[in-house]
């Protein structure tokens, strides 16, 4: 388990914090037994592409709460692609209860030549109340870049006397992208400063209130925790500053995807004593059941959770049997994040595809709990049997060509842009589910089943695609070992 | 005053590996931070092109590389690109992290090149300057680096040899430097207009980047050309006068993006006189092409005219320098849409400024226009919600406008970057078909808000 320590900074990062690593070739069994014996080793790599960086996740963190707004302290190019948040934020509104959404307030110090020289931080300064003036923001979140980071600004002291002078929080989220091989890291240090200066003391308990940390995935538990008598408090996108504060009040924290809720779920517990769900999330029928009925069990709603399930069970398996008998024997091969790939995999062994592949980005090999029933890919390997070919593959895409040039599955599922196109340039069916809600549950699988179905019938695009695409792999790489440019690995 | 911005139309230095992204089967290989490519990619949208994107090789830089250096990895990691993508040409552009640290980054490439490989090596550190500055650092990068010294290239097109003249130039065959790709939304467009216009007067052309260009092999033509054109504001210009120091090259530049049939025609007889080509030739090509641009606007007059349901008269335009020119200069001429307050948020220098100042005046003599050189688009989009005037108006701009649009009652049309709410591919708004589109557009959306 990791400590939560509020006072720094900064959190450490994940292969610090939690030995996460980003390079294996192997069966999933193999890497879930290192993990257990805390042998994971990492491999690295001679040949790398593009990565994700981690001050885009820590944005993702905050840019969508409703009344806040950020800065990227760096060069504008640090904030290229957070445009992508605002239209996410303004299109998913509807599905989140923000029926009016606002136009998501983003900046840049837009640091240059003479910046990067003398530091930054009178630009930072000046830059923190303008855009107070400008939005009258109830927070305002900074995110750091590797340039602020390398000149050595005072991100934390600029942050604190803003606040001092302005009396709202400000924010300094340490998420350079240098620091951390895995962008996840992002995602803790959005939380981390989250954490330091937002979430307040509890004033009063909420009994029926659970806190679920997520992306922006429609809202589906509104309705379910209603038939247990809970309501859902979403974390962070389109909260508020003021929900957030209120977060320690919960009954209990529930995460989504661990890989992105890991250090919030900590934070609440060790600092507010607010539980964690320490089982994984509900994809596939076996942990859908554990988990509901620990929710049950933290929340003494046991009895309906009960009544839930059995109804979820009527109203959904009759279906899902069907799906089953449909997609028997389909071959699938599965690229995305940790924990939401491991729930992928989960889903689609309950609906008897065959899994032989997965590249997944990176593996933690406990989550900040510490409790080895919130591994996911341990669950499903227990729970579905093994994944002969997993690999850790660091979204390295030439990896992922090597291997669907190989594996030729009847369908690639992925969970992150740009890794669909190489399915689809192999004919390959592929799927992107943005939503990660929608293969929760028994209904997850139903919904799940029916679009996986529809992709593998309706393959004309893939097929044609594959007839004319472009390929810039060379002959000789698509014919070596997957992992050849890894550390260990044979050309 | 913090120099912030709020809302970037534009994307730092490094950007500019989208202009490799450009070139047929060129790679960028880059020696950055792991966050670098997906940002560019992410700022322009489906923009991974021959290999970019996703596709990009990157060192990656991790704390390891800050403190003892990143010159191995990036070995390691051009010799991998070697072995698992096939290209062309290599350019390995730096970013923040590399440049602070001091790579040596120009040796090794340097190293790679002396062994025989077309690689390349530009400093785009996102805090020298944007990816519109470091379009040229990056064209020139190549010009130096790869098409080289003109007794080199001459070997590289020998069907034309005949065709060259004593000094070493084929006549008749221009560089054209125009759009910067994928900053410019309709670069592909723009550059085949170019092209056909071009070649509409007699020229041969090196479009160097898109579809329709012939990739390095057109690159090493470069010196033979006997002329360059630079269709813009401000960007480019060390581009053209590197080659003409260079190569001994001159250059036509025309200040803006010329949309529809007057400033298609200026274009055209400004370059034709430039470059002393046959005025019958020209003339008759221009006499061509406005017969049918003016058809299509006599047909649509009726409509312009008589819809009697409401249709914008005025506008306002946030974009690039060389796009606030040429859309006002158009839609007040062409269509009878008068701009009002107009912004250029692509971070124009001072030193140009003025000179794009009297461009746009010229633009009309009974009208003056509200020019605003903001790259920080959040302040100019608070000007245009405070700016009030009569009648229906529609804003262009890029994706962040639509609320603003829909907030202030406006049509909206998306045309700069980033553009979310619209796909562009090969659409162009350079030239007498260019201008048609622009209408075509404007009105699609216009008529598309009735019931």
């Amino acid at each position: 388990m990791s400590v939560v320590n509020l006072k720094a900074n900064e959190v450490q990062v994940r292969e610090v914090r939690l030995g996460s690593i980003t390079g294996f070739a192997g069966p999933a069994s193999e890497l879930v037994g290192c993990a257990r014996k805390g042998k994971l080793g990492e491999r690295g790599r001679s040949f790398t592409q593009c990565l994700g960086c981690s001050t885009s996740n820590a944005a993702c963190t905050v840019i969508l709460i409703q009344d806040g707004a950020v800065i990227s302290h760096g060069p504008v190019g640090c904030s290229g692609c957070f445009h992508e948040f605002a239209f996410t934020y303004l299109v998913n509104g509807v599905h989140r209860g923000v029926n009016a959404p606002t136009q998501r307030r983003i900046f840049s110090t837009n640091l240059g030549e003479r910046e990067t020289v003398y530091g930054g931080n009178e630009r930072l300064a000046a830059t923190i109340r303008e855009v107070y003036e400008r939005t009258k923001a109830k927070a305002i979140f900074i995110v750091t870049t590797c340039a602020s980071g390398i000149i050595g600004d005072d991100v934390s002291g600029v942050a604190d006397e803003a606040e001092a002078e302005l009396g709202v929080p400000i924010v300094p989220i340490f998420c350079e992208g240098f620091r951390s091989r895995i962008w996840t890291s992002g995602f803790d240090a959005g939380y981390h400063g989250i954490a330091r200066k937002l979430i307040k003391s509890p004033v009063k308990k909420q009994g029926d209130m659970v806190n679920i940390v997520n992306f922006w995935g429609a809202d589906i538990f509104t309705e379910l925790f209603g038939r247990l008598g809970l309501r859902p408090n979403y974390l962070t996108p389109y909260s508020t500053v003021d929900q957030i504060a209120h977060s320690s009040e919960a009954v209990c924290t529930i995460q989504v995807c661990a890989t992105l809720g890991s250090y919030y779920g900590a934070v609440l517990e060790q600092e507010y004593g607010v539980p964690e769900i320490k089982v994984a999330a509900p994809y596939g029928i076996a942990q859908t059941e554990v988990w509901f009925r620990e929710l049950g069990r933290m929340t003494g709603k046991e009895a309906e959770v009960e009544v839930l399930l059995a109804e979820e069970r009527e109203r959904y398996l009759p279906r899902i049997v069907e799906l089953r008998e449909k997609l028997k024997g389909k071959k699938a091969h599965v690229t995305a994040g940790a924990s939401h790939g491991h729930a992928l995999i989960a889903v689609l062994r309950e609906l008897g595809l065959e899994v032989r592949g997965a590249s997944i980005f990176h593996h933690d090999p406990l989550y900040d709990n510490g409790e080895v029933g919130a591994d996911a890919l341990q669950n499903t390997v227990r729970d579905y049997g093994d994944v002969p070919r997993y690999s850790v593959c660091n979204k390295q895409e030439f990896e992922l060509v090597n291997v669907l040039n190989r594996e030729r599955p009847d369908i690639l599922l992925a969970r992150h842009g740009g890794m669909t196109l190489w399915g689809g340039k192999l004919g390959i069916p592929s799927l992107l589910i943005g939503d990660e809600h929608f293969g929760m549950g028994y209904k997850g699988l139903v919904n799940y089943g029916e679009k996986i179905l529809d992709t593998i019938e309706n393959d004309e695009f893939v097929k044609n695609l594959a007839r004319h695409a472009i390929n810039p792999y060379s002959s000789w790489w698509l014919e070596q070992a997957p992992d050849a440019f890894m550390k260990g690995g044979e050309q | 005053m913090s120099g912030l911005i709020e809302q970037a139309r534009y994307t730092c230095a490094i950007g500019a590996m989208q202009t490799v992204v450009a070139i047929p089967r060129a790679l960028p290989i880059l020696h950055s931070g792991p966050g670098c490519g997906t940002m560019v990619a992410g700022f322009f949208e489906r923009s991974s092109g021959y290999a970019g994107g996703s596709t990009a090789p990157c060192t990656n830089f991790s704390e390891a590389e800050v403190v003892f250096g990143g010159e191995d990895k990036l070995r390691s990691v051009i010799e991998g690109s070697y072995k698992v993508l096939e290209s062309d040409l290599q350019v390995v552009l730096t970013g923040c992290t590399a440049d602070i640290v001091g790579d040596d980054t120009a040796q090794i490439v340097r190293e790679f090149r002396e062994t025989g490989k077309p690689i390349v090596h530009a400093e785009t550190a996102g805090f020298k300057s944007s990816n519109i500055v470091s379009h040229s650092v990056v064209v020139n990068a190549i010009v130096d680096q790869f098409v080289g010294e003109v007794e080199r290239s001459s070997t590289s097109r020998s069907s034309t040899d005949e065709l060259r003249s004593a000094t070493g130039k084929i006549p008749g065959l221009v560089n054209v430097f125009a759009s910067v790709p994928y900053q410019d939304p309709f670069w592909k467009g723009n550059l085949s207009e170019l092209k056909r216009l071009l070649e509409g007067v007699g020229l041969k052309v090196n479009i160097l980047f898109g579809p329709e260009s012939e990739g390095v092999a057109e690159w090493k033509s470069i010196p033979s050309a006997s002329f360059n054109v630079l269709v813009s504001p401000w960007y480019g210009l060390e581009i053209v006068e590197h080659l003409k120091e260079k190569y001994g090259q001159p250059y036509f530049r025309f200040p803006y993006i010329p949309i529809g049939g007057n400033e298609t025609s200026r274009f055209l007889r400004e370059l034709g006189a430039f470059a002393k080509l046959d005025p019958a030739r020209v003339e008759a090509f221009i006499a061509r092409e406005e017969e049918a641009f003016y058809m299509e606007i006599q047909s649509l007059a009726t409509f312009l005219l008589e819809f009697r349901y409401g249709l914008p008269s005025w506008t306002q335009v946030l974009h690039d320098a060389s796009y606030v020119l040429g859309i006002s200069k158009f839609l007040l001429h062409e269509v009878g849409i008068v701009p009002k307050e107009l912004f250029i948020t692509d971070g124009t220098p001072e030193a140009f400024q003025q000179e794009i100042r009297i461009l746009l005046a010229a633009t009309s003599e009974k009208k003056k226009f509200d020019l605003y050189f903001e790259p920080d688009a959040g302040k100019a989009q608070d000007i245009v919600r405070s700016a009030s005037h009569a009648g229906r108006g529609i804003l262009i701009g890029s994706g962040w406008e639509k609320a603003l649009a829909k907030e202030k009652g406006m049509d909206f049309l998306s045309a700069s970057n980033p553009s979310p709410f619209r796909l562009v591919l090969t659409t162009g708004y350079l030239g007498y078909r260019g201008g048609l589109r622009l209408i075509e557009d404007i009105y699609d959306r216009v008529l598309g808000t009735y019931a």
